[in-house]
């Protein structure tokens, strides 16, 4: 077998991805404040993967993902779409491709318009880029809802009529409307109460396996990305720390940040054992100031006299693996 | 961590009995709490889960007497300390609230004052309490945001709440809600808006709370996995009754009813094997209005039969209580119930 | 603070400016009108439209002319009205602000007092027959026009039942400065600061109860609740408080143009020589120079009373302060 054939194709490729967001005025207090929102981020989609993208608030997943969907401009870096070069495209010139990758969001509450039925939402897609006549549209509804698991007689109601978990599944019916080949997903399911969250993730599993769908995930739920995503990204203050398959990221964490993180996350071990856990000290640095050299180097328990001066960068770190960190955690695929 | 709370002769703090809400309105009597009973003891951690619509929120606004709205209807009986809430006087709750029993919010961003600092909210709280000058005061508030971990806490008492990221503003909000000692602290989803790494410390806090202050606590969330690190007993509310009760191990080790076993399940799991796809509850709680009769959880049930009609009650088994027909008569096997009904669809 | 303080009051000096021009354009630069007509009033010689147009550069670029009105009106102060036989207009502005200030402030006084009572009283029973009452006082209160109001308190007070023990002790419509007779200052102004009240009180009460019924919705008051705080406590500490944010930015925005001369059928129905009724005596005889120096009095009371609201403002809500 040639390496051609085994290599996965790349759907999306982001590189050197920096987004800084201008905040305040000269003349009110505490002048211009510039938020490093994404600072050099690079990262892989590959055709037929779910991404998982971690981290807790103000680390950046949500801009990144809007950032990928050219939704935000970028100041710095390259994206490339089906190997095409869409970091500079005019919103004009991107719209023909916004069919090909399409975004669900966090909020099912807000993120409905409460004034139209559900058809005109989901049909909207469908009528905006007019390539179907209006009998097309009436049968890919149905076929819609059907793939979403909603009943077809939902179609002529409004949003508030529905639970959390209908809403997430009328967004999602119209973010497939098109049958777009990316999806990013921003925290679709942090909304849900628990026993909706499981429904909606096996949806996404269903939808992926059937419709060949690419997903970048983002949460910040561990445990369900883990469920989820073939490789994930774990990212702190608007860099991607560690990056890798799902399993080897969560149980063999090289970054301390990753470790820390699946320490904090509170487990259902039903033999009452609590578990042993890296408590993180302090807050999270603000993103408008944040530390030289390693960003993390202020929370790091290993951190060191390099740590505060050199910035580290995402290297490889064995097969299908890279980490941000100066001084990766041994127990890690370093070792091959 | 202390063994099965049930062996223990620990006094009881707070005893709530029957305890009903409704709320009348236009189409009728609208039921959020239906003969609602549990007890906490001294120094313990009672975990109250629930998802929308369970009224877990509600259950901890009635042991305050917090619900203000006209329209309510509250029956039961709420003894703490031997006393029953609901019969005494609003100026006699008023000394009990914030002193005796105190209450900490999920938004802590919402749930200060936006107009005054840190340092006054806390101080105005310790003076309608005990006789301190403002000095006293200021001073017994810094001290107490030191207690709590806040680091240079003289500055942060002079900081308004939107100044603190959401840690800070938690911790302050639990130093408000300590500064009078009191014997119960009811903490309402205190976690949930915070990110991950921060609610682990805010967690470790309240458990040092036992320890240090000697408190009780009802702890309500709706992760079952803050449940398992916190709590010593835990009660899961649906649709406004009691699913199941009883101690930590117990419930989330043996489950007894449907729906707590439905949850614990549908949790993504950390460690081991993978499902294909998770196992999840069909359809969604249901919302006060629409309430089946008979067993509330019947319409999503895997297991429910015909007797689900009537509305089961709480029946005890060892240490645990579940509100389901199939606890009738002892835990029940869910392997074996599951076979019963497979065999049962293959005929 | 500091720094946004300084570029409020520059912000205030370009809308001042903005607010020059404009007038200066629109009383003499519209077209197909004389100017020099207009400000000699009617029934002019030719010999004082020569002087006018002469003495304000009316041959000259408009910037020039702009600025020569300018000079006239704030510098030399002695821009004179032809209508009134050439009766300084800038003295008699400024003889006629003690007065609307007089009504003014102790107007405010009385609806800022009640306007809160009202709204407190009507949140903390709302609901109740009490709350509605008020609130019906209040539209009633907003819906009656001012000079229909100080009409009719004039029939009452001044001839139907002036010789009544209620209203004997009235004196006769107009003013008695502060200086000259206290008392009669007094008297002269308490069924004028009634009638200009009413207006507000209802408009005041109607919005602070509306304000705090929604403050009440708001966590933080359920927080001071299980705080252990008394009722009362909790209405002026935590929900009155909140709620003055807007009450103060209303208020102040509401003075200003009522100092500014809005009080003007106020003053025009009791006879007061204020600057409204200046205003008022101005556009009847259609006296360019006197409107202008009230158009541009007026403006600056406003602009200032906006500035130093948005000022209060961020001392009032410290989240303004830090805001973006």
């Amino acid at each position: 077998m040639s390496e051609q054939m085994t290599k996965p194709k790349s759907m999306l490729q982001a590189a050197g991805l920096s987004k800084t967001f201008r905040l305040g005025s000269r003349f009110r207090a505490g002048g211009i404040q510039h938020l490093q929102a994404l600072k050099d981020v690079s990262v892989e989609v590959q055709t037929g993967e779910i991404l998982g993208l971690v981290g807790e608030s103000g680390c950046g997943k949500s801009t990144l993902g809007r950032c990928l969907l050219r939704l935000y401009d970028i100041d710095d870096g390259r994206i490339t779409f089906k190997d095409r070069d869409i970091s500079h495209l005019s919103q004009r010139e991107l719209r023909p491709l916004r069919a090909d990758m399409q975004m669900v969001f966090q909020d099912p509450y807000s993120s409905l318009n409460p004034r139209r039925r559900v058809r005109d939402l989901i049909a909207e897609p469908l009528r905006v880029h007019g390539r179907h006549s209006e009998r097309d549209v009436q049968a890919r509804l149905r076929e819609l809802m059907e793939l979403v698991n909603l009943s077809p007689d939902f179609l002529s109601r409004f949003p508030h009529e529905f639970s959390g978990g209908q809403r997430q599944r009328i967004g999602i019916a119209r973010a497939i409307a098109l049958s777009p080949s990316l999806i990013v997903a921003d925290e679709p399911v942090s909304a849900l109460d628990v026993s909706v969250q499981a429904q909606i993730v096996n949806l996404f599993m269903d939808l992926q396996e059937k419709l060949g769908l690419t997903y970048v995930f983002i949460a910040h739920d561990l445990s369900v990305v883990r469920q989820i995503a073939t490789r994930t990204a774990v990212m702190y203050l608007g860099s991607i720390v560690e990056l890798g398959e799902t399993d080897e990221v969560l149980h063999r964490p090289a970054h301390p940040y990753t470790a820390a993180l699946i320490s904090a996350v509170p487990e259902a071990d039903a033999s009452g054992r609590i578990k042993a856990r890296t408590i993180l000290k302090g807050e999270p640095p603000s993103p408008t100031n944040p530390p030289p050299g390693c960003r993390f180097h202020t929370r790091c328990p290993i951190a060191q006299e390099r740590c505060r001066v050199e910035v580290p960068r995402l290297m490889p770190l064995g097969h299908n693996r890279s980490v941000a960190c100066h001084f990766p955690l041994q127990g890690s695929a370093g070792h091959a | 961590m202390p063994a099965d709370q049930t062996q223990t002769t620990a006094k009881t703090l707070l005893d709530v009995q029957d305890l009903c809400v409704s709320f009348r309105s236009e189409g009728g009597l609208i039921r959020i709490l239906e003969n609602v009973s549990f007890t906490v003891r001294e120094r313990e951690i009672l975990a109250i889960v629930g998802e929308s619509g369970s009224g877990k929120s509600m259950t901890s606004l009635a042991v305050m007497r917090l619900i203000t709205d006209p329209n309510a209807v509250i029956t039961g009986s709420i003894r703490y300390k031997g006393r029953d809430l609901l019969q005494a006087s609003e100026r006699e709750m008023r000394s009990l609230r914030g002193s005796d029993i105190a209450m900490i919010f999920q938004d802590p961003m919402t749930a200060m004052t936006p107009v005054y600092t840190i340092g006054w909210q806390i101080e105005e709280q310790l003076r309608a309490h005990q006789k301190l000058s403002r000095r006293a005061a200021r001073a017994r508030a810094v001290e107490l945001l030191g207690e709590m971990g806040v680091p240079s806490p003289a500055k942060v008492a002079g900081r308004y709440p939107h100044q603190l990221s959401g840690g800070l503003r938690q911790r302050a909000m639990i130093a408000m809600a300590l500064s009078c000692n009191p014997s119960l602290l009811i903490a309402d989803e205190p976690t949930t808006a915070l990110d991950v790494t921060v609610q682990a410390q805010i967690l470790e806090l309240i458990q040092r709370l036992r320890a240090d202050f000697g408190s009780s606590v009802i702890f309500i969330t709706h992760d079952m996995g803050v449940v398992a690190t916190v709590s010593d007993r835990v009660m899961v509310m649906y649709a406004g009754i009691i699913a199941e009760r009883g101690p930590k191990p117990a419930v989330l080790g043996g489950p007894q009813h449907p729906y707590t076993l439905g949850l614990l399940h549908s949790i993504p799991p950390m460690h081991g094997v993978r499902p294909h796809r998770l196992p999840s509850i069909p359809g969604s709680p249901p919302a006060p209005m629409g309430r089946p009769a008979g067993c509330a959880f019947q319409p999503r049930c895997d297991f429910r039969m015909d007797i689900c009609a009537t509305r089961p009650p709480l029946f005890h088994n060892g240490t645990q209580e579940a509100s389901c027909w199939l606890a009738e008569k002892g835990a029940p096997d869910w392997a074996r119930e599951r076979a019963i009904r497979a065999a049962g669809d293959a005929a | 603070m500091f720094f946004p303080v300084i570029r409020r009051l520059g912000e205030m000096l370009f809308v001042m400016f903005g607010i020059s021009v404009v007038v200066f354009l629109i009383f003499f630069a519209t077209p197909g009108a004389d100017p020099a007509a207009r400000i000699a009033g009617r029934n002019a010689t030719p010999q004082v439209l020569a002087q006018v147009r002469h003495s304000f550069g009316f041959d000259q670029p408009l910037p020039v002319q702009y600025v020569k009105v300018m000079e006239k009106l704030f510098v030399s102060r002695d821009l004179t009205s032809f209508v009134n036989r050439g009766e300084k207009v800038i003295p008699a502005v400024v003889e006629a602000a003690p007065v609307t200030l007089s009504l003014v402030l102790g107007a405010a006084v009385i609806w800022v007092v009640f306007g809160i009572w009202v709204g407190v009283t009507a949140a903390a029973t709302r609901g109740t027959i009490i709350d509605r009452a008020l609130m019906f006082a209040g539209l009633v209160g907003i819906s009656m026009p001012v000079f229909w109001v100080g009409s009719v308190a004039n029939l009452l007070t001044q001839s139907r039942w002036h010789n009544t023990w209620l209203f004997h002790w009235v004196p006769g419509l107009g003013y008695t400065p502060l200086t000259q007779h206290p008392l009669l200052w007094f008297k002269g102004l308490v069924i004028p600061w009634i009638t200009l009240a009413i207006l507000y009180i209802g408009l005041y009460g109607r919005v602070l109860r509306a304000n705090l019924v929604e403050a009440y919705q708001e966590d933080f008051i359920r927080t001071a609740r299980a705080k252990g705080l008394s009722e009362a406590r909790i209405m002026f500490r935590h929900a009155l408080r909140t709620s003055l944010i807007t009450f103060v930015s209303m208020f102040g925005l509401d003075f200003g143009a009522l100092v500014g001369g809005g009080a003007l059928l106020t003053e025009v129905v009791f006879n007061l020589p204020g600057v409204g009724r200046l205003t008022y005596l101005a556009l009847q005889s259609l006296d360019l120079p006197f409107i202008m120096a009230t158009v541009m009095y007026s403006s600056f009371f406003v602009v200032v009373a906006n500035a130093l609201v948005d000022i209060a403002y961020a001392w009032l809500d410290p989240r303004v302060r830090d805001a973006r």
